[in-house]
C-alpha cells in the first residue's frame, strides 16, 4: 500500500471520530448543563455531577440502617450519585480494602472497624485528617466519645472518624429477673458489683428458669470467647500485647484469675459449657438464661423475639472502676493519589452527613460517637441504648497489632483458648500457655506493617 | 494443554526426525521467530513473577508496600518449615486429595465404559456428563451452598427421610471434606470422562473384533484387552488429577473459607491468607516456594511413569 493514501485514511479516520466524539460530548454537555431544558425534562432535576464510591460491611439490621442513612444524604444532594458497595464482613473486606487501595483503586470513603485502624495506618492505606480539616467539615474533635477518638488517633493525627462505640454487654430477661428478686423498685435490674455479686444474681435466675443463669456463645465463635473474656480481663488492668503486637504482654496472674471466674460459672452449670451461636439466641430468647453476655448489636435479633430485656453494661466484677470490651467502626479516607481537594471536600461532607444521621445507627443498639446526636433529647429516650452509655466512655479495644483487631488471627488465637477453659477441657493456667503458644509465632514473626 | 496431553511421545519424536530432514536453517529461524510473541508473554507473565516469587522469598516484603523490604536470609523458610499452621493446612490439602481422586477416576473411567456402550445419543451421553465442567465455580458452590443448608437444604431434607439425624455438612470438619468432595467430584469428572472416551477410541477396532471372535466375555475383553491398552490414559488421568486436586482452593474457600476454625484450610488458602490478608508477602512466596517442591516431586514422578508405561506400549 502507498504511503501516501495510508496517511490520508487515518486522518479521514481521525476527523470523522474527532467529529462525533465532539457531536456526543456536545450533546452530553448538552444534557449535564444544569437547568438545561432536556435534562430537567427527562430527569426532573439537573443530573448528579459528582460520584462518590463507598465501601461498608453490613449487611442484616445494621445494613438497612445504613441504607436508610445514605438515602438521607442523596436527599440532600442530588448533584453527587453515591455508589455504596457492601463486602463481606471481616478479614474478607479488610483484604480487598487493602489491595484496592495499594492498587491505586480505592473507595472514596470506607468504613472500618477502629480496632483494625492501627495496622491500615501503619501500612499507609488511610490519608489522615487534620484537625482543621475536621473542623472545616463541620466535625471539631471534642465532638466525638474521648475513647473513640483516642482511639482513631495513631501518631498524634486523626485517622478515621468514629461512627459509634459498640460494646460487649449484658442482657437480661425482665420477667425471670422480676421474678428472681433482682429488680429495684422502679423495674431496673439492682447493681451488681464483685464476683460474689454476679454469680448469686445467676444462681438466682437460675432458680427461676430451671435451666440456666445466662448464656454466652461458646462453640464456634472465637471472638465472643475473647470479649468475654477481654471484658473481666482489663477489668483487672490486664494487657496483651504491646510493640505493635510483637512483644505479648499477657499477665498470668490476671488472666487465671480472670478464666477461673468464668470457667466457675460454666463448672457450675450456671452458664452452658457449650453452645453455638444459634443456642445462644435461642436459650435467652425463650427464657432459659435469664443473662446474656453480648455484643448490644444483638439488640435487634431479641427485638424481633418474645421475650423482654434490657440491656447494661458487663458488672464491675473485678477492679476499681468500670471497663468496658469494645470496638467502634469509623469512617476512613482511602489514600488515594487521584484524589483531589474537590472529590475531598465531597467526601467529608458524605462522613458529616453519616454522623448527622446517627440517630438511625443508633437503632442498631449502637452508641453514637458523634456527641450532637448522643447528647441529644431523642438518644436520650432511646431504650436499651440509653442505658449503656458509660461502656462507651469505658471502653477498651482489642490490643493494637498487625494481626489483633476485629475477626483476626489474635482474637481466633485468644478465643479458642477460652472456649477449651470455659468447656472445662482445659484448666484456666492450661489456657493462658495455649494463648501464650499461639500468640508466639505472630509475635516473633517480623511485623510487615509498623 | 490439550495437545500436550493426548501426545504419547511416539508421534512427537516421528515428526521432529521429519522436520530435521526437510528443514534447512532459516525453518529453525522462523520456528523461533514465530515463538516470539508466546516467549514474551511466557517471560513476562510466568517466568518473570516466578523469579521475582522466589526474590521476594528472603525479603520480608510487604503485600501493600512497593518493594522488597529488609532482607531476612533464610528466616522465611525456617519459620515456614516449623510453622504447625503451615503443615496442617498441607495435611488438609492432601487428605481432599486422597478423597478427590480414587472417585474421579475409577467413577470418570466406569462413566466412559458405559459411554462408550451407548449406541444411539452418543452425543447426548457425553454432554451430560461434561456439562458440570464448563459451570463456573461460583454458580457450582452456590448451587452446592443450597443443597447442603441445615433445616432448608435437599441433602439433610434427604438424611430426614431416610430417618437419620442429619449431619452439619459445612460445619463439621469432617462432613465438610466429604461436602466438598463431593461437589468436586460431580463438577470436575466431565473432564477425566472425556479423556478417558478419547483413550477407549484410540483401542483398535479390530482388536475388539479378534476377541470377539476368540469367544471372549466382556468381562474378560476389558481386562484383556481395554484396560491394558488404556493403561497410558489411566496414569495420565490419574497424575493430572492428584496435579488438580492438589491446587484446591476456589471450592474450600468458597464452601467453608477454610472453616471450622482453620481445619479445612487448604494451602493455598493458607498461602492467600498470609500473603494477602496478613500482608506478608515475603513470608507466602517462601510457603508457595516450598508447596511448588513438593508439587514439583509428585510432577517427576508422573513424567517418570509416564515413560515407564510408554516404553511398555510402544514395545
Amino acid at each position: 500500500m502507498p504511503e501516501g493514501s495510508e496517511d490520508r485514511s487515518i486522518a479521514a479516520s481521525v476527523s470523522r471520530r474527532a467529529v462525533l466524539g465532539a457531536g456526543a460530548g456536545s450533546v452530553a454537555a448538552l444534557l449535564a448543563g444544569c437547568g438545561s431544558p432536556v435534562a430537567t425534562g427527562l430527569f426532573g432535576a439537573a443530573p448528579p455531577t459528582h460520584n462518590l464510591t463507598y465501601w461498608n460491611l453490613f449487611t442484616g439490621g445494621d445494613g438497612d440502617n445504613m441504607v436508610k442513612m445514605e438515602t438521607a444524604y442523596r436527599r440532600a444532594h442530588r448533584d453527587v450519585q453515591v455508589d455504596a458497595t457492601v463486602l463481606t464482613w471481616g478479614t474478607p473486606y479488610y483484604t480487598k480494602l487493602s489491595l484496592a487501595t495499594s492498587g491505586g483503586a480505592p473507595p472514596d470513603v470506607a468504613v472500618v472497624h477502629l480496632s483494625r485502624l492501627d495496622t491500615l495506618t501503619k501500612a499507609g492505606l488511610l490519608s489522615a485528617m487534620p484537625t482543621d480539616e475536621l473542623s472545616a467539615a463541620g466535625l471539631p474533635s471534642d465532638k466525638f466519645t474521648p475513647a473513640a477518638l483516642r482511639k482513631a488517633t495513631i501518631d498524634g493525627a486523626v485517622h478515621a472518624v468514629p461512627l459509634d462505640t459498640h460494646p460487649f454487654v449484658m442482657f437480661y430477661n425482665v420477667e425471670v429477673c422480676r421474678k428472681a428478686g433482682l429488680l429495684d423498685a422502679s423495674g431496673k435490674l439492682k447493681p451488681l458489683n464483685g464476683p460474689q455479686e454476679l454469680t448469686a444474681a445467676l444462681r438466682a435466675a437460675q432458680r427461676v428458669t430451671g435451666q440456666y443463669g445466662g448464656v454466652t456463645t461458646v462453640t464456634n465463635d472465637p471472638s465472643t470467647n475473647w470479649r468475654f473474656f477481654a471484658t473481666f480481663y482489663y477489668q483487672l488492668g490486664g494487657t496483651v500485647l504491646a510493640d505493635s503486637g510483637t512483644r505479648i504482654t499477657l499477665d498470668d496472674d490476671k488472666a487465671v484469675k480472670a478464666l477461673t471466674f468464668m470457667q466457675s460459672l460454666t463448672r457450675s452449670g450456671l452458664l452452658p459449657k457449650s453452645v453455638d451461636a444459634g443456642g445462644t439466641t435461642s436459650l435467652f430468647s425463650t427464657g432459659k438464661a435469664g443473662f446474656l453476655f453480648d455484643g448490644e448489636w444483638q439488640i435487634p435479633t431479641y427485638r424481633d423475639t418474645p421475650v423482654k430485656f434490657d440491656v447494661v453494661p458487663v458488672p464491675h466484677v473485678f477492679g476499681p472502676k468500670l471497663v468496658a470490651f469494645a470496638d467502634s467502626h469509623a469512617l476512613v479516607i482511602p489514600r488515594n493519589s487521584a484524589m483531589n481537594p474537590e472529590r475531598r471536600a465531597i467526601a467529608m461532607e458524605f462522613i458529616k452527613s453519616l454522623l448527622d444521621s446517627s440517630a438511625i445507627w443508633a437503632e442498631g443498639g449502637h452508641i453514637p460517637a458523634w456527641l450532637p446526636v448522643r447528647d441529644s433529647a431523642d438518644f436520650e429516650k432511646l431504650r436499651p441504648q440509653a442505658n449503656y452509655v458509660a461502656a462507651a466512655t469505658a471502653a477498651e479495644y482489642d490490643p493494637p497489632g498487625w494481626y489483633s483487631g476485629a475477626g483476626s488471627q489474635f482474637e481466633n488465637i485468644v478465643g479458642a483458648a477460652v472456649a477449651t477453659s470455659q468447656t472445662t477441657s482445659q484448666s484456666p493456667a492450661g489456657a493462658v500457655r495455649a494463648m501464650r503458644s499461639g500468640l508466639q509465632p505472630y509475635a516473633s514473626a517480623i511485623p510487615p506493617v509498623g | 494443554m490439550a495437545t500436550t496431553i493426548i501426545d504419547d511421545g511416539v508421534s512427537t519424536s516421528a515428526a521432529t526426525v521429519t522436520g530435521r530432514r526437510a528443514g534447512p536453517r532459516d525453518e529453525h529461524r522462523a520456528g523461533w521467530l514465530l515463538s516470539i510473541p508466546f516467549l514474551v508473554l511466557y517471560l513476562i507473565f510466568l517466568v518473570g513473577p516466578a523469579v521475582y516469587g522466589i526474590v521476594m522469598s528472603f525479603f520480608n516484603a510487604t503485600t501493600v508496600r512497593p518493594g522488597l523490604g529488609k532482607s531476612v536470609g533464610f528466616d522465611n523458610y525456617r519459620s515456614i518449615l516449623t510453622s504447625s499452621d503451615f503443615w496442617s493446612s498441607m495435611g488438609h490439602t492432601v487428605w481432599f486429595t486422597v478423597l478427590t481422586t480414587p472417585p474421579l477416576v475409577i467413577l470418570a473411567l466406569v462413566l466412559a465404559l458405559l459411554a462408550e456402550r451407548v449406541h444411539r445419543g452418543k452425543a447426548l451421553v457425553r454432554f451430560i456428563f461434561f456439562a458440570p465442567f464448563v459451570l463456573p465455580v461460583t454458580s457450582v458452590t452456590l448451587i452446592f451452598l443450597w443443597l447442603y443448608a441445615p433445616e432448608i437444604g435437599l441433602i439433610p431434607h434427604w438424611f430426614e427421610t431416610v430417618g437419620l439425624t442429619p449431619p452439619n455438612l459445612l460445619g463439621e470438619t469432617k462432613w465438610a471434606f466429604l461436602s466438598v468432595a463431593a461437589l468436586t467430584v460431580w463438577w470436575t469428572i466431565g473432564f477425566n470422562f472425556v479423556l478417558f472416551l478419547a483413550g477407549l477410541q484410540e483401542v483398535p477396532r479390530d482388536v475388539y473384533e479378534a476377541a470377539a471372535i476368540d469367544g471372549a466375555s466382556p468381562l474378560r475383553t476389558l481386562t484383556g484387552i481395554v484396560l491394558p491398552l488404556l493403561r497410558p490414559t489411566v496414569v495420565l488421568v490419574t497424575m493430572l488429577q492428584i496435579l488438580a486436586s492438589m491446587q484446591i482452593f476456589n471450592q474450600m474457600y468458597l464452601m467453608t473459607a477454610g472453616g471450622p476454625g482453620t481445619s479445612t484450610r487448604p494451602v493455598m488458602e493458607f498461602i492467600y491468607d498470609t500473603g494477602f490478608s496478613d500482608y506478608r508477602a515475603g513470608y507466602a512466596a517462601a510457603a508457595t516456594m516450598v508447596y511448588f517442591a513438593i508439587v514439583l516431586v509428585v510432577s517427576v514422578v508422573w513424567f517418570l511413569l509416564r515413560r515407564q508405561s510408554n516404553k511398555e506400549v510402544g514395545a
